[in-house]
């Protein structure tokens, strides 16, 4: 398989779930749609390409780790698990529901393969410190991932991992800054100024790569819609020794990416569509029949 | 007369020479809060994680879904108000196997202040579903729990305290959660009490009987989960009901026993502790004083109220 015939089925892959995000927050009434739609390429990279995951035994020891620290965005975890087989891709109709394993938040408790639970934000990278640490100790190979988005990088307790991370030489640790530039609500542009999408990106005029290398980490910067991009950054942190200094991937990427009435909206940061939208949305992803 | 703190550092030192799985993780307060003391028996099982006490609350709760039992190691407040919220989604909310040694908790911190003295942190800790709160009463009773939280799978809050003080057990102390202890015999009314408050409830029982009142003792050292049945049947001997704690007199142990008893056995229960107020900086007798919790201020106030009830 050449690399663009993968790229072709990723992609095919990363519509379906772009589709099945926006259908489903649809149908609940309630639900995130942006931040999944940034992240989505990134999940089918990890879940589909880079993961060791055996989604018919979700506690197999050696897994990789993967935390969706920006919890809101589960919906969007819960498609890339259902589309690699979790669970079926029809149990995402339960999301949101009452009695579903699929809580608006990801619920270890719940939903085995959702890792820890998150929802409060900063919270996922210090539990993946966690096992990083656990995982050196017990001799164990897996490489944890921990997706956080650039509105969440403004807790506190984000920055109390990332300052003491590279001090346990967690190697087997790698972040993934889902940096679309755009929050809940978020500040206003400057006058004249723009962006990738239609407010301040939370991190406008800091150097954020040399902050975070001053701290210690590995920083690889990449698009984080161009899977060419995506997967040798997030394998290479897999292919490096288990000891020495943790990575951070800093995707650059758009809010709401695939739909042109979500891309670089902060309104589309939770919105529910309607069925006009459904429809351009159905023709633009190029989803053939439309679930019911 | 060993500080709970002490036997902190010691019994985990002790336990973790079976228990390979036993790692502390402390906040920048070890030699403070005495994981020093297991610092230096197991160096390479003590994690520094620096002034940063969320991201250790966070950290324990991923190495405990490997296996290990993680002990931590901060000043209470540092846990039931600065690292509370990852306390209630990351530990609680997960049933997370992840020990909370919350040291220096009380008014008796060591000339801190209000800023150090956690008087809510009974009400906060037992809001929390799924969470277990324990307040030993003495060296003995805290080396027990600690045994016991070791093995027990699940999330502990241990309220320690600083200072030594005076023994009610024995070294063949078996800790059984949810258990109460009588101990003071009296039949005119009961006091219940926790964590090191009991032993200073005895001496003000013992006050008391040289005014001719019989006052019974009661240690409560489980605030959660609690069993109503073995609390209700010792109240069902009293009209009267003191709850004492070195704590807010809201939503803590009086918060407990009145809940309990208005709903099962009412009767009058008169709850002691801080009022709604903040504590201060001075010496352990001049706060104990101050505040109503040494032995013979205990026995006043009973004194006075019952004059008042009748």
């Amino acid at each position: 398989m050449t690399d663009s015939t993968d790229f072709a089925e990723l992609t095919s892959l990363a519509r379906r779930g772009r589709w099945h995000v926006l259908q489903t927050v649809s149908a609940s009434g309630a639900g995130h749609v942006g931040g999944p739609m940034s992240a989505m390429d990134l999940l089918i990279a990890l879940f589909f390409r880079v993961m060791a995951v055996r989604p018919e035994e979700p506690h197999w020891p050696d897994r990789d780790r993967f935390i969706m620290s920006k919890g809101h965005a589960a919906i969007g975890l819960y498609t890339a698990m259902a589309l690699r087989g979790f669970f079926p891709v029809e149990e995402l109709k339960t999301f949101d529901k009452g009695n579903s394993r699929l809580q608006g938040h990801p619920d270890m408790t719940k939903l085995p393969g959702v890792e820890t639970s998150t929802g409060s934000l900063g919270m996922g990278l210090s539990v993946g410190l966690g096992f990083a640490i656990g995982a050196q100790r017990k001799g164990l190979g897996f490489q944890t991932f921990v997706l956080i988005g650039d509105g969440e990088l403004q807790e506190g307790m984000i920055w109390e991992a990332l300052h003491v991370a590279p001090r346990y030489q967690v190697a087997n640790l790698t972040a993934i800054l889902d940096w679309n530039g755009l929050q809940q609500f978020g500040w206003l542009h400057e006058a004249g100024a723009t962006g990738r999408g239609d407010r301040r990106d939370p991190w406008f005029g800091v150097d954020l790569p040399a902050v975070l290398r001053g701290l210690g980490w590995r920083v690889v910067e990449i698009n984080g819609h161009d899977f060419g991009e995506i997967i040798p950054a997030l394998q290479s942190t897999k292919a490096r020794d288990r000891i020495g200094q943790p990575t951070i991937i800093l995707a650059r990427t758009v809010k709401g990416k695939g739909l042109s009435f979500t891309e670089g909206k902060f309104e589309w940061h939770a919105k529910v569509a309607g069925s006009n939208e459904l429809e351009i949305a159905r023709r633009e992803l190029e989803i053939e029949e439309v679930a019911k | 007369m060993k500080a709970l703190r002490d036997v902190f550092g010691d019994t985990l030192s002790e336990l973790a020479r079976q228990n390979p799985s036993i790692v502390v993780l402390d906040a920048d307060l070890a030699n403070s809060t005495k994981a020093d003391k297991f610092a230096q028996a197991h160096p390479d099982r003590f994690l520094e994680m620096g002034i940063a006490e969320q991201n250790m609350v966070g950290t324990a709760v991923g190495m405990a879904t490997l296996g290990f039992v993680p002990w931590l190691s901060s000043f209470t407040i540092f846990f039931t108000h600065r690292a509370l919220d990852p306390v209630r989604m990351l530990v609680a909310q997960t049933h997370a196997n992840v020990k909370i040694g919350a040291a220096y908790s009380g008014l008796l911190t060591g000339y801190t202040g209000k800023t150090h003295q956690d008087v809510e942190d009974l009400a906060i800790m037992r809001a929390m579903p799924g969470m277990t709160v324990l307040a030993p009463a003495d060296e003995f009773e805290c080396a027990a729990m600690i045994r016991w939280a070791t093995e027990y799978v699940g999330p502990v809050y241990l309220r320690l305290t600083r200072d030594p003080g005076p023994a009610v057990f024995g070294p063949d102390y078996h800790f059984v959660p949810g258990s109460v202890h009588q101990l003071h015999e009296g039949s005119d009314l009961l006091m219940i009490s926790t964590g090191t408050q009991s032993p200073r409830c005895v001496e003000a029982a013992q006050e008391l009987k040289k005014e001719g009142i019989s006052a019974a003792v009661l240690h409560v050292p489980t605030i959660k989960p609690v069993q109503p049945r073995d609390l209700l049947s010792f109240c069902e001997k009293f009209d009267l009901v003191f709850t004492v704690e070195e704590h807010s007199r809201l939503g803590g142990l009086g918060g407990l026993v009145t809940e309990i008893l208005s709903e099962h056995s009412p009767r009058r229960v008169v709850r002691l502790g801080l009022q709604d107020e903040w504590g201060e900086s001075a010496p352990n007798d001049f706060l104990l004083d101050k505040y109503r919790l040494s032995a013979r201020r205990v026995a006043e106030q009973i004194v006075s109220k019952r004059k008042q009830i009748r």
